[in-house]
């Protein structure tokens, strides 16, 4: 059947397409890194005293004397076999530590991800249905402002308003001081995520408002619009029949593209707001020179911004049956 | 089976009783536009607006129990003209001239309160069905809750006459073929129950046999009582169903003939261009006429084919042509008898 060929294609298309980006990502970066000036051994010891031959380890360790292809090699092997190497700064496999971050910057992201797109839409779907208005021009005025404006200078703004000024939430570190990471109650964990999350879904909201709005008029000057009114259905009907089931896909497919954006907010989000996640974790490691850490997180980050994609391929190639319409009209 | 009978002939019941309590304007127009005419504002370079004049001075009539085919080439305005009739145009179209339905005045208000229930637009392609809804849900269309149920039996009774399998009401259009789009959307005209039935050039890219069978659902409606228009630029398929035939020319009628003035070499045909017209036809002399209509900005005083026309006299070029009744039909050319 095509349906399955389509299917077998694609994955295949798919897997070579990832198989190459981690070939690239993994490669470029370690380039980058072999002919940084950074010292991992330097690095490691930091300001702790050591014998010579302490050191003369460490740099057996670290391979400091090793050719850089064998030492490409080694790694990639190791990586391979799901050994990310131990982490400088954190002293435990880099694995654990990503696990631990990552899940921590999952939560704020998905929720995030989740609050903007639904603002979003609501207030694109409003401005689309109403054009012209001035509920219209308000909502493009929000948006714009928002757009312009730096992720992290709002976050710096959101913080002394609503931190330091009105004193509603902490101002940083995800666990209150003097308490012990297992005893952070929930209450403490969702007070210090709200800030984060809705300073990073605020972009967001511009954006996929902006692209929902515009769908919308599109979809409400299309001939099938035009079709139902001449069957007398009228102004909210039409919106809520065939403007929300049409521009749904295509704003759902725009959030899953923006992911890689998404995870460069967070970047800024979380070093603003001390929160612990991989942001954070990305930016001390490329601070300290803690060079598997790093390593990691730039694969994980990359497998993160690939599957956003390919979830986007997959609604377009796959959910959307305009598609298949047009292709069957070429 | 008595059921099915039962269903389909509500609405042709309610269709005769109107029929009968409106008898005595029978000879009356169900639909009546009279000079019609139809401009865009647009802005031209800055802030200069022009004015496009697609439509100017027509005039027409639709009757119940009669098919009236408006013919007319690709950009002459036949669209529009059904857009106007059902108040669909774009904000910056302006209108002018009376529309008449069923004997009163028909206001934008008026048209929006009709439209889906008295007058109905059949319209050309599959553009015109929402992609990502059922079919059922588009024939359908938007009811209240409670009359959901009656609305599905009735969705169900059309389409067994349109055979269309029950299949079809939870397709999505892009599976339907090219026949079974057009029986769907000619069935959202009939579940309308609407008495007049506008039908935007719904016969392109048919095979002979989905030609022949989509005109016989025309047949069908008017026989039933619906005042049918037929907007096409295919001549020779509205030759075959329709009662008459108005000739659309740049955004106007020229003339208003009836079927059979198109037999006997078309010696009955009033005017020039329409004449031109049954000569272009294939199993006449297939001759095609000079020239092409003029374009919407080219304004002129006198008769709109004046540069065509192999019978024009000084006359022609001072003033509109006069709209006359000629031997059962209506033409607008100096030289109609
Ligand atoms: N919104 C608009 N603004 C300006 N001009 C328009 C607009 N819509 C249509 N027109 C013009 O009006 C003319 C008539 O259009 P219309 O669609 O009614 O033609 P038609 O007779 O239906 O042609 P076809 O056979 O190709 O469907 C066209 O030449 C078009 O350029
Ligand atoms: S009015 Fe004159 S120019 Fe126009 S069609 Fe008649 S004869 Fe020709
Ligand atoms: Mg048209």
């Amino acid at each position: 059947m095509v349906k399955n060929e389509k299917i077998a294609g694609f994955i295949g298309k798919k897997t070579l397409r990832l198989a190459s980006l981690l070939v690239l990502v993994c490669f470029a970066s370690f380039m980058l890194i072999q002919y940084s000036p950074i010292d991992p051994v330097r690095a490691y010891i930091g300001e702790m005293p050591v014998t010579p031959e302490h050191k003369a380890q460490l740099e057996e360790y670290w391979g400091v004397n090793t050719p850089p292809q064998e030492k490409f090699l080694n790694w990639a092997g190791d990586i391979i076999k799901g050994d990310f190497g131990t982490s400088l700064i954190y002293r435990m496999p880099v694995i654990n530590v990503i696990k631990e971050r990552f899940t921590a910057s999952l939560v704020l992201m998905g929720i995030s991800w989740l609050f903007a797109g639904f603002l979003g839409f609501v207030l694109g779907i409003v401005a689309g249905a109403k054009q012209g208005t001035w509920v219209d021009k308000a909502i493009k005025i929000y948006c714009y402002a928002l757009a312009a404006a730096p992720t992290f200078w709002l976050a710096l703004v959101f913080l002394m308003i609503f931190s330091v000024y009105l004193g509603w939430f902490p101002i940083g570190l995800s666990v209150p001081i003097g308490v012990t990471a297992d005893n952070v109650t929930f209450f403490d964990w969702v007070q210090r995520l709200i800030l984060p999350a809705l300073t990073l879904s605020l972009l967001d909201v511009a954006k996929i408002a902006m692209f929902t709005r515009e769908k919308l008029i599109e979809v409400l000057s299309s001939d099938y619009v035009l079709f139902a009114k001449a069957r007398g259905e009228k102004g909210m009907d039409v919106v809520l029949r065939h403007g929300i089931r049409n521009v749904a896909l295509p704003a759902i497919t725009l959030q899953f593209l923006g992911f890689s954006e998404l995870f460069g907010g967070t970047v800024l989000v979380e070093q603003v707001f001390s929160y612990p996640g991989i942001g954070q974790a990305a930016v001390a490691a490329g601070l300290r020179s803690d060079v598997p850490l790093l390593l990691g997180i730039v694969i994980f980050s990359a497998l993160f911004v690939f599957f956003g994609n390919l979830i986007a391929d997959i609604i377009y190639e796959f959910v959307d049956p305009r598609i298949k319409q047009q292709e069957a009209s070429i | 089976m008595g059921d099915k009978v039962e269903i389909s002939t509500k609405n042709e019941l309610m269709t005769a009783f109107k029929a009968v309590a409106g008898n005595k304007r029978k000879t009356e127009a169900l639909l009546n536009v009279e000079d019609l005419s139809l401009s865009f504002t647009q802005y031209a370079s800055g802030l200069r607006q022009t004015e496009l004049k697609v439509i100017s001075n027509l005039s027409l009539q639709a009757y119940k129990g009669e098919i009236l085919a408006v013919v007319g080439s690709s950009g002459s305005g036949k669209s529009l003209l059904a857009h106007a009739i059902l108040g669909i145009l774009p904000s910056n179209a302006k209108l002018d001239g009376k529309i008449e339905y069923d004997g009163e005045e028909l206001t934008q208000a008026r048209k929006e309160e009709v439209r889906g229930n008295e007058i109905a637009l059949i319209p050309q392609a599959t553009t015109y069905l929402d992609p990502l809804m059922k079919i059922s849900s588009q024939v359908i269309g938007c009811v209240e809750r409670k009359n959901e149920g009656l609305m599905r039996k009735l969705q169900r009774e059309v389409f067994q006459r349109y055979n269309l399998r029950p299949e079809v009401e939870r397709m999505l259009p892009h599976e339907l073929s090219g026949g079974m789009t057009r029986r769907v959307l000619v069935s959202t005209a009939v579940i309308s129950s609407s008495e007049l039935i506008i039908a935007d050039e719904p016969t392109p890219g048919l095979d002979e046999k989905t030609l022949n069978e989509t005109l016989s659902y025309f047949k069908g409606m008017a026989d039933r009582g619906c005042a049918v228009i037929l907007i096409t630029h295919d001549i020779e398929a509205a030759l075959k169903i329709s009662h008459k035939i108005a000739v659309f020319y740049a955004g106007t009628v020229l003339e208003v003939a009836n079927v059979e003035d198109f037999k006997n070499n078309g010696e009955n045909l009033r005017h020039p261009y329409t004449r031109a017209l049954w000569n272009a036809l294939p199993q006449n002399r297939f001759q095609a006429i000079k020239g092409h209509q003029p374009m919407q900005d080219e304004v002129t005083d006198g008769c709109i084919f004046y540069e065509r026309c192999s019978k024009k006299k000084a006359l022609c070029s001072q003033g509109i042509p006069q709209l006359k009744q000629v031997n059962g039909g209506m033409v607008r050319c100096n030289n109609a008898a």
